[in-house]
């Protein structure tokens, strides 16, 4: 059918060979196929990756010593505001949306998304966003923060931080545009046996991801529109010399961006959920738990945005009520942290490199989410507010967590999406380098929080040096971790080991066809003949690739 | 299973050939992403909403001191218009229920005409007014919340133009496939019931 609606909008001559194969162009067009579409997402958040990398790269250097003089005070707020930006819309949100673009239409067994060119529209926002943010470096990018708190951006230079604004706009604009899709497709496209019990948990936590994205982006973008009314036209809706409250902003900018936190960890959570059963070949251990600790995850994320704004005069009462959400929202996280220790223990655990990025991603966000219930005190909060504790806070949740599911996710569907496997010693320099450089470069910062230095500063205190100078050399850790990755994912998309159709012997519907698979992804309708995590129930039926291929081929005679 | 389409599509109509096309097999699942983007479109409102409501209840005198008083008559005329458009409106998807192509035609041609005129009344308003965007808190949410919501309306103007002229086309739209009426006319009430909210937050608080 793929084929069918590129002949009819001739974006593809059609080709007489039955099995038509994608080539390396179709990655490069407007292709609606959720495979391209998925893979588009992940390599193009992954060049976002390596240019938000090199900015924090030349913050830490200019960090290394507590006077500037490595770059300008100034350009410094240019960068940790691209950085902040660039990560977040750029890289981890996009790249949750790749995976989930990819495995979402096979683990339900569809044939393509609900909307598949609404999905292509999605994705091609995001280069034109992103180069649109990038050359915002061309007139004086915005210095803000990538909170972009008025006054303060309203006073920084209007070309640079109204180019940020569009950028955001149009970014938000593709997550939503993505979130409706997912919901059509999740919701309607699900193989008829499928319930909503039988789901894979990535499903879940996409729509629990969608709703956030539903709900919050549009307030985002109506505080954008605002704040460009005032940047532009000289409004004053936040600004406080015409009458104006910059705290509407904040709630406004809030209520998006702290659900956003949870946008950019869900997906994470389901890739988690998804890669440990797997390689512990054991069944997820409370399965309704998790799936509807995401639904709970998703309504109380609307209800904590406050907690950002403890210091900018929000009344007492207001401040218990969000410090009492924020504390309830550790507890369905909490209890998906439970399941997946249950769900390791006693299971017999491959400690490949997927795993490994599992159990990474376990120990890291722990330690995100006990300071974050730490942070979620008003007390304490007051105390490190804007230090550098937040900075640790967030990115033990934000590169512990996401970004280690995300590469979790990476090395387990890596074969799927290339039908070559990964190198695993390769695999595993990479996690050891990643999770090294990980505590090296956000530990100390807690530490540097507690003591009392500022975040996004160019200089500091001659007192912090030693633990400046260990964040630096971690990040450069960090750095150079990428590159074994980015060996390995080129040099065995090309030349790797081929994969069969289920290396890992999964039993979630992406492993019943092809490495990589057909362009209309199953040659017939699949049957779901096992839960989506029913390891070592019937021992024959998950002992051995051929048993597999025996009792499947089974229940189709069966059911026909 | 390629041989199987074709054969439908011999056998339909053509609208119906496109609509598979976009859709390939399965069924129609448009008007569910319409309700999501709706859904999404009504926060872009409720924040806006929302943060008028913060500045009315925060700021010492609301609207601020010198601020002229909104006339209420023309915009009063300006929402039953509005508010009536929605149900000429549905009388359209009636008629093509009932594979009525003209009748479809003649009233979605009359929603046209009252949406232009209510914002033919908005621009008339606007320019009478003895204030300008800045010139105070109120009158910039003014502004910008009926500016935005007039958008809306001018966006609902050209789908229901879109639908006209996709009428003109014989059995474009019938009893079995009208999602672009359907989805049009859901558009317009949605930007009808924002209205309403908008003008008794604007007007008459």
């Amino acid at each position: 059918m793929t084929t069918q609606t590129e002949v009819s909008t001739g974006a593809q001559p059609p080709e007489p060979e039955v099995e038509k194969q994608r080539t390396w162009r179709d990655y490069f067009t407007f292709n609606t196929d959720h495979k391209v579409i998925g893979i588009q997402y992940l390599v193009t958040s992954f060049i976002f990756y390596l240019i938000g990398g090199a900015l924090a790269g030349v913050m830490r250097t200019e960090l290394a010593t507590p006077n500037p003089n490595f770059v300008q005070p100034e350009f410094y707020n240019r960068l940790f505001t691209m950085h902040g930006t660039i990560m977040i819309f750029l890289w981890i949100i996009p790249a949750g949306a790749g995976f989930a673009n990819y495995l979402i239409p096979l683990m339900i067994g569809a044939k393509d998304m609900a909307f598949p060119r609404l999905n292509a529209v999605a994705f091609w926002i995001i280069p034109i966003g992103g180069l649109l943010l990038l050359g915002s470096f061309f007139v004086g990018a915005p210095q803000a923060g990538w909170t972009s708190y008025p006054p303060l951006s309203l006073l920084t230079g209007k070309a640079g931080e109204e180019l940020w604004i569009l950028s955001v706009l149009l970014l938000g604009t593709s997550s939503i545009l993505g979130a409706i899709n997912f919901v059509t497709t999740i919701w309607k496209m699900r193989v008829p046996s499928m319930g909503w019990n039988d789901m894979p948990l990535l499903c879940w936590s996409m729509l629990a991801t969608s709703g956030l994205i539903l709900i919050g982006t549009p307030v985002l973008a109506a505080a954008m529109i605002l704040l460009s009314f005032d940047l532009i036209v000289g409004t004053t809706f936040f600004n406080p010399t015409g009458g104006g409250d910059p705290i509407v902003y904040q709630h406004m900018f809030w209520f998006y961006s702290h659900p956003a936190v949870y946008i950019m960890i869900l997906p994470f959570f389901g890739i988690i959920s998804e890669v440990l059963p797997v390689h512990a070949r054991k069944p997820i251990f409370a399965y309704r738990a998790i799936a509807y600790s995401n639904l709970a995850i998703s309504f109380l994320g609307l209800l904590v945005w406050a907690h950002h704004m403890f210091t900018s005069g929000t009344p007492g009462w207001l401040r218990m009520f969000f410090m009492a959400t924020t504390m309830l929202i550790a507890v369905p996280t909490g209890i998906k942290v439970f399941s997946w220790c249950a769900t390791l223990w006693g299971g017999k655990i491959s400690l490949n490199s997927s795993m490994l990025f599992g159990m990474g991603f376990i120990s890291a966000f722990l330690i995100g989410g006990l300071s974050g219930v730490m942070v979620a005190s008003v007390p304490f909060d007051i105390h490190v507010h804007d230090t550098y504790f937040i900075v640790a806070h967030l990115h033990y949740v934000l590169f512990g967590g996401s970004v280690l599911g995300l590469f979790a996710g990476i090395y387990h569907w890596f074969p799927k999406m290339t039908g070559h496997m990964l190198n695993e010693t390769w695999g595993r320099i990479h996690f050891a380098l990643t999770f090294i450089g990980l505590n090296l470069t956000f530990l100390p910062m807690h530490e540097l929080g507690l003591l009392g230095m500022n975040r996004r500063i160019a200089l500091y205190d001659a007192e912090f040096q030693l633990l400046n100078l260990v964040c630096t050399a971690g990040s450069y850790l960090l750095a150079v971790s990428t590159i074994p990755f980015l060996v390995n994912a080129i040099w065995s998309w090309i030349r790797g080991r081929q994969a069969s159709g289920n290396p890992w012997k999964a039993l979630t519907l992406e492993w019943q066809t092809s490495s990589p698979p057909a362009i209309e992804n199953f040659d017939e309708e699949p049957v779901l003949w096992s839960g989506p995590y029913d390891y070592g129930i019937d021992v024959l039926s998950a002992d051995s690739e051929e048993s597999v291929e025996e009792l499947l081929s089974e229940v189709q005679a069966d059911v026909r | 299973m390629q041989g199987t389409t074709t054969d439908e599509y011999q056998t339909n109509s053509p609208q119906e050939v496109e609509a598979a096309a976009e859709h390939e097999e399965h069924e129609d699942y448009r008007m569910f992403g319409v309700v999501l983007f709706l859904i999404a479109e009504s926060f872009i409102f409720l924040g806006m909403f929302v943060a008028f409501v913060i500045y009315r209840s925060v700021v010492p005198v609301w609207p601020p001191e010198g601020t002229p008083e909104l006339e209420l008559l023309l915009p009063g005329i300006n929402t039953i218009i509005l508010v009536s458009s929605s149900f000429v409106m549905h009388r359209g998807q009636s008629a093509i229920k009932n594979n009525d192509t003209s009748g479809l035609r003649v009233w979605f041609a009359i929603t046209a005409v009252m949406g232009a005129i209510f914002l033919a009344g908005q621009l008339y308003e606007y320019s009478n007014l003895e204030f300008g965007l800045t010139t105070n808190l109120f009158t910039s949410s003014f502004f910008v919340l009926t500016g935005f919501h007039g958008l809306h309306v001018t966006v609902g103007l050209l789908l229901i133009f879109f639908v006209l002229i996709r009428s003109q086309q014989p059995g474009h739209y019938s009893s079995e496939s009208y999602f672009g009426v359907e989805a049009s006319e859901l558009y317009w009430h949605f930007v009808d019931v924002v209205w309403v909210i908008l003008f008794g937050l604007v007007y008459l608080l």
